[in-house]
């Protein structure tokens, strides 16, 4: 049932808004081709940074170094599901759309698109917002200085997105299927019997 | 900071390959990665292509007006500082509508004349007003219905169904949404002594 809403929802939503569009008599497909020539330039003016991100997320993977740090926090991110190959991803996406870019699709070649790594890169990347970015062009562009709580609140937003992608595939893909409960939700007792993950 | 974090990435790459006695390895993921990252790009064009062509007919349609004047009264109660009929309430309605429709492109512009409208009503011009700070908590919070560039970048690493992390995304920026403004309502209170 959920899965059939999420399968429908873009087909769905493209169909409709095809449909008003030519009720509404617009030039359909000469629009989308003006559309779709802004979004191929954009493309290759982002080509560059998804080249740069490819290689420093596989240096860090290929070196070896990833695996001793999933390795040393391990025990710390086990309680929570989380695997560390997402940790790039979680800090570069405040800075950077082109470059999380580069890592999801970076991840999504090396563990394979449904893989829980996959799937969690992805929801990541679909929660979350370029937040520096958005940040520093929003208040730049009227001058404005003194931000007062706006930084950490916005930090909190990223922060409590990214646990609940976490929460909620886990929730949708995790080890015991549909409705599992994340061990961090179990009370300590009950941890002995975690999955490993 | 992204050049420190890029910089970073590849330094511990580079010394932990030589350190472990591989250096060559390092070389030789350099240039497979820039392949891989070159095929990754040529594959984004396709998708941005497709999804900016998309939009633009929604755009042209009146789809992003329409769904920002339902917008605008669920709104209103968010931002309580705002007088009654101020134009900054509409740009936030569009820039918020492109947001959930996975048009970040066709928000920024709308996020930009939101500031400078909410700018209009600030009395200390180098300072935040608690509107600024709600509607950019909402937008880094990135409540959006359909996370586009993730669908299509698993469409094309071959996922079986490519529109899965739909609901999870939608969700998962929900739940942020609405912390964020849990939390802005409590530091309002402290910091602007507002309600």
């Amino acid at each position: 049932m959920l899965a059939a809403v999420s399968a429908w929802m873009l087909p769905g939503l493209i169909g409709l808004t095809l449909l008003i569009a030519v009720v509404r008599g617009i030039n359909v497909y000469e629009e989308f081709v003006t559309g779709a020539a802004d979004g191929a330039r954009l493309a290759v003016q982002v080509m560059p940074y998804v080249i740069g991100i490819y290689i420093a997320t596989g240096l860090f993977r290929e070196s070896g170094f990833l695996s001793g740090l999933t390795h040393v926090f391990a025990p710390f991110l086990r309680p929570f599901g989380l695997p560390a190959e997402v940790l790039p991803l979680i800090f570069i996406r405040p800075f950077s759309l082109a470059a999380a870019i580069g890592v999801v699709s970076d991840l999504l070649k090396t563990y394979g698109p449904d893989s829980f790594i996959g799937l969690l890169a992805a929801v990541m990347l679909g929660s979350s917002e370029t937040t520096f970015y958005v940040l520093t062009l929003y208040l730049g562009a009227v001058g404005i200085r003194r931000s007062l709580y706006a930084v950490p609140l916005c930090l909190l937003g990223d922060i409590v997105g990214y646990l609940a992608s976490l929460w909620l595939t886990t929730l949708f893909w995790g080890m015991g299927g549909f409705l599992s409960v994340p061990t961090f939700w179990l009370p300590s007792s009950r941890l002995g019997h975690r999955p490993s993950v | 900071m992204v050049n420190i974090i890029w910089a970073a990435l590849i330094l511990t790459g580079i010394v932990w390959a030589g350190f472990g006695g591989h250096a060559e390895l390092a070389t030789t993921t350099i240039f497979n990665q820039a392949t891989k990252g070159l095929s990754a790009g040529l594959e984004l064009i396709a998708i941005t292509a497709v999804w900016f062509g998309l939009s633009r007919i929604a755009e042209k349609a009146g789809l992003l007006t329409g769904l920002a004047r339902l917008m605008t009264p669920l709104l209103r109660p968010l931002f309580p500082t705002i007088p009654r009929g101020h134009s900054s309430l509409g740009s936030i309605a569009m820039n918020l509508t492109a947001n959930l429709l996975g048009l970040a492109d066709a928000a920024t512009p709308f996020g930009l004349k939101a500031m400078h409208q909410l700018q209009e009503l600030n009395t200390r011009r180098d300072t935040v007003t608690p509107a600024m700070i709600t509607f950019l908590a909402m937008n880094s919070a990135c409540t959006t219905l359909l996370p586009a560039t993730a669908i299509a970048l698993r469409a094309t690493a071959g996922a079986t169904e490519p529109s899965s992390i739909i609901l999870p995304a939608a969700l998962a920026s929900g739940i942020a949404t609405v912390a964020v403004l849990v939390a802005d309502r409590f530091l309002r209170r402290r910091v602007f002594w507002c309600k």
